[in-house]
């Protein structure tokens, strides 16, 4: 696990076929302790896929800095992983390859690969193409792969979008064992409260643009409450200006 | 789009009827090459001239010309030309485009150059490379590359402007490193676009070869066909045609046609 901290003095991108330039962030800053299951909140279009691509270090185009703490354990670097808004996995290798290749080619990188697909409950797909499946196992298949480096950091942009309620739940679940089982520092990008309120040990809400931090909440609240009417107060919180 | 867990394990059926296809395309192909050989043994009869030799002429020219090893010996040394150059051409080409798909700075600045190379008439490249290297076989078969060259670049360069930066960023994330991205990101999406390079490419190269052979080379199927010519030996001519053509449609249908297959296997 790794706590960060972000500053952007301002990010924006420039103007596109006769659109205006736009300033998607502005003195903005962002700190997240360790083991924290930070959740994100905000209307589309304000910058959440950018900040996270700014974090992983896909985007370096803005004024400002970006800090990892140091790994736990003198593991030198801190290890990050992402669930991007699509799965995002190669169409032309199995699915158990996709989860090994973040590891290697090796042995040990297809042992790893296929304990990570028993914990995913995808074992049995481990030798077909990604292409196959349904868009909840290949999300599946992602969350292994996120999951198979064992991350100190791991960013999450609304990995579960499009799936029905059911499905959602059931990948709200998966991802709350797995990070029972390897814990670590979670960004995770959603725009639905409930979600939020359901796996967050902290929720941000962000207005803008430029984006601004509006609403910076705690949770203690067991599993029960959060289904329940303390669960139901957060949120109305949350949706209040 | 919903979850639905049932969306597996469409596999079977479909292999049956792609061959089923594939044998019945064959019958055809047959049918109307056969269709082709009666047509010029009817031509042949009518005409009754030396300068358009019946199929059965230019078998017996066949037959003369593999007794006498000379045929054998130049298809090999011919093929071995179009392999050299083909190989060659497939690796400095895909290196040029892909540089130059990845990077808009060098494809401003060279593509031009690209587009000068592809309309160089082949002949050109060929009496230039045998004045400036002498009438070598270096020199032969760097004529060949040099006026293939160009068209496999522009198509890798079409590939590499296409690639996925979705696949990209996710390689960067997970530090695949350079050998993993290549081998497992970049190379697969630009397999459409080597196997393009590469059948119109082995049709180029052994027409370019002929060429090269017959202006600067002592052996090969050019050099051959350059002294039937002399002799005005039509049969000889079209012997050695036919022959050439055969290999390299076996060439297409025992090596690229089957790795093309086996680079599409993960598709629906
Ligand atoms: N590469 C880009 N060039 C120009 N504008 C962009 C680019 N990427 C994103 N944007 C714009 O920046 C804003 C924020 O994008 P994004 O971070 O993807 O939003 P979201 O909060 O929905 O994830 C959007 O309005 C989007 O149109
Ligand atoms: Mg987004």
């Amino acid at each position: 696990m790794t706590g960060l901290r972000v500053d952007i003095r301002e990010k924006r991108f420039p103007a596109v076929a006769g659109g205006p330039e736009r300033v998607i962030y502005r003195d903005f800053a962002l700190e997240v302790a360790s083991g924290a299951i930070l959740m994100l909140l905000a209307p589309s279009g304000l910058g959440k896929t950018t900040l996270l691509n700014i974090i992983a270090g896909l985007d370096r185009d803005f004024i400002g800095s970006v800090r990892l703490d140091a790994a736990p354990g003198g593991r030198g670097r801190s290890r990050l992983s992402y669930a991007f808004q699509s799965p995002r996995l190669l169409p032309w290798r199995t699915v158990e390859e996709n989860v090994a290749l973040p590891l290697g080619e090796g042995d040990a990188a297809r042992g790893a690969a296929r304990a990570m697909l028993d914990a995913v409950g995808l074992l049995e797909q481990a030798g077909a193409y990604p292409e196959r499946l349904s868009l909840g196992q290949q999300r599946r298949v992602a969350l292994a792969r996120a999951f198979v480096i064992e991350p100190d950091l791991l960013l999450m942009d609304e990995p579960f979008v499009s799936l029905d309620e059911a499905g959602a739940a059931r990948l709200r679940d998966l991802l709350r064992r797995l990070l029972a089982v390897h814990p670590a520092t979670v960004i995770f990008v959603t725009h639905d409260s409930r979600e939020a309120v359901e796996l967050g040990t902290r929720i941000v809400r962000l207005d803008g643009p430029p984006a601004r931090i509006v609403k910076d909440i705690a949770i203690n609240l067991d599993a029960a409450a959060r289904r329940a009417a303390p669960g139901e107060a957060l949120r109305a919180e949350l949706a209040a200006p | 789009m919903k979850l639905s867990e049932a969306a597996d394990g469409a596999e079977h059926g479909t292999d049956r009827g792609g061959t089923g296809r594939r044998r019945g395309r064959l019958a055809f192909t047959l049918f109307s090459l056969l269709l082709l050989l009666a047509l010029w043994f009817l031509a042949a009869r009518l005409i009754a001239s030396p300068v358009l030799p019946g199929p059965e002429a230019v078998a017996r020219a066949f037959w003369r010309a593999s007794l006498t090893g000379v045929l054998p010996a130049s298809l090999a040394i011919t093929l071995a030309r179009v392999v050299a150059s083909f190989l060659i051409a497939m690796v400095i080409g895909a290196a040029v485009g892909i540089l130059l798909g990845r990077s808009p700075g060098l494809d401003r600045l060279f593509g031009p150059w690209l587009i000068m190379l592809l309309n160089l008439p082949a002949l050109v490249i060929i009496i230039l490379c045998y004045v400036w290297f002498g009438l070598t076989e270096a020199a032969a078969i760097t004529a060949v590359a040099i006026n293939k060259i160009p068209n496999v670049a522009v198509t890798l360069r079409e590939g590499a402007a296409s690639l996925s930066r979705d696949l990209d960023e996710m390689a960067q994330v997970f530090r695949f490193g350079p050998l993993r991205t290549l081998r497992h990101v970049v190379l697969p999406q630009l397999s459409p676009f080597f196997a393009a390079a590469a059948r119109s490419g082995l049709a180029l190269t052994w027409k370019i070869v002929l060429v090269v052979e017959l202006l600067g080379r002592s052996n090969g199927v050019g050099f051959e066909l350059q002294t039937a010519f002399q002799l005005f030996d039509v049969a000889t001519v079209l012997a050695y045609a036919l022959a050439f053509t055969v290999v390299v449609q076996i060439i297409e249908l025992a090596l690229i046609e089957p790795w093309e297959r086996r680079a599409n296997r993960w598709r629906r």
